[in-house]
């Protein structure tokens, strides 16, 4: 079979920080090859080099033996490559046909041949099955549509390599079945399809190999049919499947139920999910990237309404309408994305403690300066956040402390279920054991904490029940000493 | 009537029908409104705006807005009165030179937008004293223009039958439209304009010449504006540094009276023509009638603004759902 794309050696940084460390990537011409991959792996990055919006700072691509240099995706599309993004990155205000033939619109003269433009575009669809009115909006039709037209536009450009960034993150079964006919009719036509998608179950339905990325390094590429799931996750999570295992999880210190979560579902989002949240223990959320975990705290939050099931504490059922209801009825949410979630970065660390209790009390009842300054003393003390005071802009500390003035802010609150998002994403190994002691010390206070964290071990080490997360749905519910790794990645893996 | 309101043109039907329910109520109001002199008349004397107009909406379906339209249309006009009376150029080369100048002034205002990255709410404002600064400059009261060639040119047109005369400035307007037309409908700079007002990522992504267009666009709006000033002095013969002043805010006005969405992406040259002419009947109405306020002629163009607004956000909202 003859190579189509041949990438080697990249390198991509951006400032200080190298996100490709020389990868090498080979695609055929007639296969489907799916780039897996954690977050931070470089799956996005290498797309976008290949695609020309990033420009590489070391390696090689070559298309079809030849050497290529896409500095813009206009170039990476004349050298035959095109991308559908995972958010249709279409014009929803304009025609169907226009999307699939702007820029390259047939010409007499200084204009635009609107017919043969229709022509050309219905002739796209055509190939791949799809009959509608090109002539409407975009915008009007469903994202499943406007998928199939932006692969369209990549048909009519006759391109030879097709990267699908997560397409199917927003369609239901039956359309990425269509999707995936569409693609294989593709592929036996000598096209070579990259496919990135979180779910396995869609990996191992249409793909012929898989390349591995993790930390931005190449784990391997392998034959799907020779890769079992579990080896699969091992490699995409980078520990070693080892026998026994019996790490188990903290021990349960036998709470009274907190919370009750029964059947609690958004729809086309995740869920159905059924668990209890122990007073006075962690509750872990565990599943690979896009399994839903992040989804489901907005969901408990309230800021995603959830459109099925309930949620109970004692016999009482509890709002979960908005964050605001949320808070009311004791629940915290410290959120995966301190940047745009959480912190405000020119306000004070004292400001950013204090503005989750403000909140609740309303802008009227102001919380006195000396409370708030009693308040961000403690806690600034009690947790260890190393600022130069309390008046520093929060913008200015390390990313642990940062993330530890979040975890003050809702500790103020001193809410029933504290909600911690990746609370160690991003922060040092010392700053992590820090966090970590401090969610031992509110669980000891009787306090409940639902954690969620991609690195397994994580979870394990802290949580006396898990809640595995597989393709948006509730694969398992872990107790104890049931917790380990294996049994963790073994329930991610199962189909 | 679920295929009217689904219709994308609904907004676009919508001002017609505003249109034409205004002038039949002027009709019937005032004698002697409905007639060909009165329309012609209302055309001569919304030229400029509907040339600005025109500029100004390709602005806003890009995505952008140009607050400086007003300014650079007064400059023009001063400018005009000084080469021509002052130095002596000749009447087309000193209009060439003005539209060429509004047009580089355009340029750089979209370059200084694109490539700092600066909204182009606060660049078209620093624009906007910028020329009109140049325009005291140039002339710090009104100037009389005194040339052959004005005198002309006011005497010609298309003759339209009982003594009826489209003059230039008319003329020159409804070209413009029509230009303006096939241009936004009929290009690829026109498309690539609706994509860059659709989502500028987007379009980038999709290989469009995202920089190319948005200096075109204010280019554009800068050589309609300058236009409109050739043609304001084609009606007064004079010049004045402060004559459009607030303009830039009846062109963003007949733009969305017409059907553009202010954040781009939507519209028609068309509604813009239409939304002109609404503007045009209700000051019309007011100088048929003597006894009414002209405070009026505000009231009313805000009164139709918010209507328009909230019948566009009705239409997203029902093509949401």
């Amino acid at each position: 079979m003859s190579e189509l794309l041949h990438a080697e050696g990249i390198v991509k940084r951006f400032g200080s920080f190298t996100a490709l460390k020389g990868v090498t990537f080979r695609l055929r011409a007639g296969e489907i090859h799916a780039l897996m991959g954690e977050n931070g792996a470089g799956k996005s990055t290498l797309i976008k080099v290949l695609t020309g919006v990033h420009e590489a700072d070391g390696g090689t691509v070559t298309v079809a033996g030849r050497g290529i240099r896409a500095a813009s995706p206009r170039e990476a599309e004349a050298a035959g490559i095109s991308t559908v993004y995972q958010e249709v990155n279409l014009l929803p205000n304009l025609s169907v046909a226009e999307n699939i033939l702007m820029g390259r619109q047939p010409m007499r003269g200084p204009f635009i041949r609107h017919g043969e433009v229709k022509r050309r575009a219905r002739a796209a669809l055509a190939r791949l099955g799809l009959e509608v009115d090109v002539g409407a909006l975009l915008g009007t039709f469903p994202v499943a549509v406007q998928q199939m037209t932006a692969i369209a536009r990549a048909l009519d450009q006759e391109a030879r390599v097709l990267i699908l960034d997560e397409p199917t993150s927003s369609l239901d079964a039956r359309e990425s079945e269509e999707l995936f006919a569409v693609m294989r009719r593709l592929r036996d036509e000598g096209m070579g399809i990259v496919f990135v998608s979180h779910f396995l179950d869609q990996i191992y339905a249409v793909s012929d190999r898989i390349t591995v990325l993790r930390d931005g390094a190449l784990v391997g590429t392998w034959e799907a049919a020779g890769l079992p799931r579990l080896e699969l996750v091992s490699h995409m999570i980078g520990k070693e499947v080892t026998a026994g295992g019996g790490d188990g999880g903290v021990i349960s210190v036998g709470g009274a139920e907190a919370f009750r979560v029964e059947g609690l579902e958004r729809k086309g989002t995740v869920g159905p999910l059924t668990f209890s949240v122990m007073a006075g223990e962690a509750t872990g959320l565990a599943g690979l990237l896009g399994s839903g975990r992040t989804e489901t705290a907005r969901m408990l939050f309230g800021i995603d309404a959830a459109t099925g099931g309930r949620v109970t504490a004692g016999a009482e059922a509890v709002d979960l309408g908005s964050p605001r209801a949320a808070m009311a009825a004791g629940l915290a949410f410290c959120s995966e994305d301190r940047k745009v979630e959480g912190i405000i970065p020119s306000l004070s660390v004292r400001e950013n403690i204090v503005l989750a209790m403000q909140a609740s009390r309303g802008v009227l009842r102001r919380v006195p300066r000396a409370e708030q300054e009693a308040l961000a003393a403690r806690f600034i003390a009690a947790l260890n956040i190393r600022t130069r005071g309390p008046e520093t802009p929060i913008g200015t500390l390390s990313g642990g402390n940062q993330q530890k003035c979040l975890l003050a802010r809702w500790m103020a609150m001193q809410p029933r279920l504290l909600i911690l998002d990746e609370p160690t994403r991003g922060i040092d190994v010392g700053a992590k054991a820090e966090i970590e002691a401090l969610c031992g010390e509110l669980r000891r206070a009787g306090m409940s904490i639902l954690f969620i964290s991609a690195e397994l071990e994580e979870v394990v080490r802290n949580c006396s029940r898990v809640v595995v997360l597989r393709d948006r749905r509730q694969a398992a519910v872990l107790d104890g000493p049931a917790i380990s790794l294996r049994t963790i990645m073994e329930t991610v893996a199962a189909s | 009537m679920n295929r009217i309101f689904a219709s994308r043109l609904l907004p676009l039907m919508a001002t017609g029908l505003v249109l034409v329910a205004l002038f039949a109520a002027a009709g019937a109001g005032y004698e002697n409104f409905l007639s060909a002199r009165v329309v012609l008349n209302l055309f001569k004397d919304r030229a400029f705006l509907g040339v600005v107009a025109v500029g100004m909406t390709f602005v806003i379906l890009s995505g952008g807005i140009d607050l400086s339209v007003g300014a650079v249309m007064a400059f023009t006009t001063v400018f005009l009165a000084k080469v021509i009376g002052g130095l002596g150029w000749s009447a087309p080369v000193a209009m060439l030179a003005a539209v060429g100048i509004g047009v580089g002034f355009g340029m750089f205002q979209g370059w200084v937008i694109h490539f700092f990255r600066i909204p182009a709410f606060l660049v078209t404002l620093a624009g906007m004293f910028l020329a009109r600064g140049m325009a005291f400059v140039v002339s710090p009261r009104s100037v009389e223009i005194r040339s052959a060639f004005y005198d002309d040119l006011g005497e010609r047109g298309l003759p339209l039958g009982e003594g009826l005369l489209l003059t230039v400035g008319p003329l020159v307007y409804l070209v413009v439209v029509a230009a303006g037309m096939v241009v936004a409908h009929g290009t690829r700079f026109g498309r690539n304009v609706y994509a860059l007002g659709g989502n500028e990522a987007s379009a980038a992504l999709m290989g469009l010449p995202v920089g190319a267009t948005r200096v075109g666009v204010y280019a554009l709006c800068g050589g309609c504006a300058a236009l409109g000033g050739v043609i304001s002095t084609l009606a007064l013969s004079s010049g004045d540094p402060t004559r459009g002043t607030g303009l830039e805010l009846d062109a963003i006005a007949a733009a969305v009276i017409g059907g553009t969405v202010l954040t781009g992406g939507r519209g028609w040259v068309f509604g813009t023509f239409l939304g002109v002419l609404i503007l045009g009947t209700i000051k019309t109405i007011l100088d048929f009638d003597g006894s009414l306020d002209p405070a009026w002629l505000r009231i009313a163009s805000g009164g139709l603004l918010l209507g328009f607004i909230l019948l566009q956000k009705l239409i997203a909202r029902r093509s949401v759902s």
